[in-house]
């Protein structure tokens, strides 16, 4: 791909976290940089091991493949590979493969002077996976809590594991993650609808601009939150839907073994009702 | 003065605002339990079908479940009590000896210390059926016998004593009585039938209460699972389907077991994909059910009326009437090895188990592949 004529302007030398100028390169339109390596290294790796314990299971029917972790009494220690040992391998690279994606955004954040809202949103996700495969499982003491790579095998994982505690829609984390989520969609679908709307005015008109926007949604609710703040609000929202799915499964087991209608109890016994 | 007041109030705020807070977190953290836990893995690794016991809860609960000391066995020889006592009708097999060891430990395992014989008996004519007690207990004797006998399917090699359900009470603690209805309840609730109020006995889910009428008395289909991935096939209702799954929730409560226990949920109704355990449960509904119409049913006009439900039923059997709150009944110690004379005719040989009558159902009747006991 040829280099655009003003991207000499951006593809500067420099804001590198690690490796200097030995990595400060692109490779065609990517920018490689010390972290671009490792996310390379890891990705290959972990996806090589993933072939390999395809290999060693029973099918290459894509949708069955499943890399399982460690039987429970393998504990926090390390599995052999063939039970659980390549799991454990993959969640290393995994892990290693996401937080150098994340760490090669704050180096193009660096280089361009601009703020960290992208590497810390992708932080949030990182984080919601290290919550399912590292920090849950260390808090209820073995790996084989964690959920098996395969596309049916995962989805298997949430229905039980939701169903080791009855009832998972009573979890009060769960309602609000799930809160966040339909309130992020509900809003990209306002944002994308009014930018199109302002972009698609009627024929041999010219293209709408900010104002326009915002007195549709003053008319309409008595409020614009504006350009910038339908920006920072849908940020909030899907960030804090990820944040709260998080804290829903890593509160369901380690913090709660029983039913989640259970929990409600609290509710149930205080003295307003009595 | 004035000054002094506003800064009072100004300095006031935040700290009020941290009691506010905390107060209200206080309930929710309270509720909460810590690591670490414990696990136990029933399914392939990766499935996720596991058990995740707060080790701390569960040391409580094994204490409540402590099982008392037998009474020193009888001796094998003497002569039968049907021939030495008059109105021995269901242990004229036992010899003095054993019959006097199962009257003394009934009394510790049922009766009011301050009554004792003569909570069952009328005192100086041991004999006499003139006290309902004893009729209960002379029908509760057949009972005992006849899961021991009949329904290894459920409680296998185990048994069952009047022990597990009755815990040094009368009336064993975990019963159930026909509920009068949901309006009963009074209040805004009451007129809309889709609306319940969370009961203790469903693991405090807010659905219908009273899944054991339906389930455990009447022998109403209890699977509502479509046979189909598209509409059409199955038309269980959404209050059928509620009540399915309250049963559910009654039986992972009472059993202090998770649904995977039972169920690889990944598909509730198929049997090759689920545990052994599933196999134990389904026979444990058609003996609830069998013993509730069979023998408490038969009860209904020998108890007083202070002893039945609001409907004039008499107290039936759930899973938590023996369980309670443990996967096996008193963490699966076996109290009737210690007990033969409960767990059949002592004079005779045991006769071979028949299958119960409900296995010969062919419908719903789970695989023979299954059948066989973990």
């Amino acid at each position: 791909m040829a280099l655009l004529s003003f991207e000499r302007k951006y593809r500067v030398r420099g804001g590198t976290l690690l490796g200097g100028d030995l990595f400060d390169f692109w490779v065609g339109p990517f920018y490689v940089g010390f972290f671009g390596v490792t996310t390379a290294f890891f990705a290959a790796l972990g996806t090589m091991l993933i072939v390999w314990g395809a290999a060693l299971g029973p099918t290459w029917n894509l949708w069955q493949i499943s890399i399982a972790p460690p039987d429970l009494h393998y504990g926090l220690a390390l599995a052999p590979l063939r039970h659980g040992g390549l799991w454990q391998l993959i969640t290393m690279c995994a892990v290693g493969a996401f937080v150098s994606w994340a760490l090669r955004e704050v180096e193009i954040c660096r280089k361009l002077g601009i703020g960290l809202h992208v590497p810390l949103a992708f932080g949030m996700a990182i984080f919601a996976f290290v919550s399912l495969n590292v920090i849950r499982p260390l808090l209820m003491g073995a790996w084989g809590v964690g959920f098996p790579y395969g596309i049916f095998s995962h989805l298997d994982w949430v229905s039980n594991t939701g169903y080791q505690y009855l009832h998972f829609h009573y979890n009060p984390a769960h309602m609000i993650a799930v809160s966040f989520f339909f309130a992020t969609t509900f809003a990209l679908s306002l944002h994308g609808g009014l930018i199109l709307s302002a972009t698609n005015p009627r024929k041999g008109e010219a293209v709408k601009n900010a104002e326009e926007e915002n007195s549709y949604f003053r008319d309409a609710i008595g409020y614009s939150i504006g350009t910038l703040g339908i920006h920072r609000l849908g940020l909030f929202l899907a960030v804090s839907a990820v944040f709260f799915s998080a804290v829903c499964i890593l509160l369901s087991g380690p913090f709660w073994t029983r039913g989640w209608p259970e929990w409600w109890n609290w509710w149930l016994n205080l003295p307003i009702w009595h | 003065m004035k000054e002094t007041a506003r800064r009072t109030h100004r300095l006031s705020q935040p700290a009020l605002r941290t009691l506010a807070v905390v107060a209200a977190a206080a309930p929710l953290l309270v509720s909460c339990e810590r690591p670490p836990v414990a696990l136990v893995q029933n399914g392939y690794r990766g499935t996720a079908m596991d058990q995740v016991i707060d080790p701390r809860l569960d040391a409580l609960k094994a204490a409540a479940n402590a099982v008392p000391a037998a009474l020193p066995p009888a001796p094998t020889v003497g002569p039968l009590a049907g021939t030495i006592y008059k109105n021995v009708q269901v242990l004229k097999d036992l010899n003095v000896g054993q019959f006097t060891r199962v009257m003394l430990s009934i009394t510790r395992w049922v009766a009011p210390p301050d009554q004792s014989c003569g909570y069952c008996h009328v005192v100086g004519n041991m004999a006499s059926d003139q006290r309902y007690t004893k009729v209960v207990a002379r029908r509760m004797l057949q009972m005992v016998r006849h899961i021991n006998i009949d329904w290894t399917s459920h409680v296998g090699a185990t048994g069952v004593t009047c022990y597990t359900c009755h815990r040094g009470n009368v009336v064993p603690q975990e019963v159930w009585f026909e509920s009068p209805g949901e309006s009963a309840q009074g209040g805004v609730t009451a007129a809309n039938p889709n609306l319940y109020s969370p009961h203790a006995t469903i693991a405090g889910t807010a659905l219908p209460y009273d899944p054991f009428t339906a389930y455990l008395l009447h022998d109403q289909p209890i699977r509502v699972n479509a046979t189909q991935a598209l509409p059409g096939a199955d038309g269980s209702s959404l209050q059928h389907t509620e009540r399915t799954y309250a049963l559910m929730m009654h039986m992972s409560t009472a059993l202090g077991v998770n649904c995977t226990y039972c169920h690889n949920t990944r598909s509730m109704p198929i049997w090759s994909t689920s545990t052994p355990k599933r196999v134990t449960a389904w026979y444990g509904i058609r003996m609830a059910r069998e013993l509730n119409v069979d023998y408490m049913e038969s009860l209904t006009r020998v108890f007083p009326a202070h002893r039945l439900g609001v409907l004039g039923d008499v107290a039936k059997i759930d899973c938590a009437t023996c369980h309670q709150g443990v996967f096996k009944p008193l963490y699966g110690v076996s109290m009737a090895k210690d007990y033969p004379e409960l767990r059949g005719p002592m004079s005779t040989p045991a006769p071979t188990p028949a299958a119960p009558a409900a296995a010969a159902t062919t419908a719903a009747a789970p695989p023979t592949a299954a059948l066989t006991r973990p």
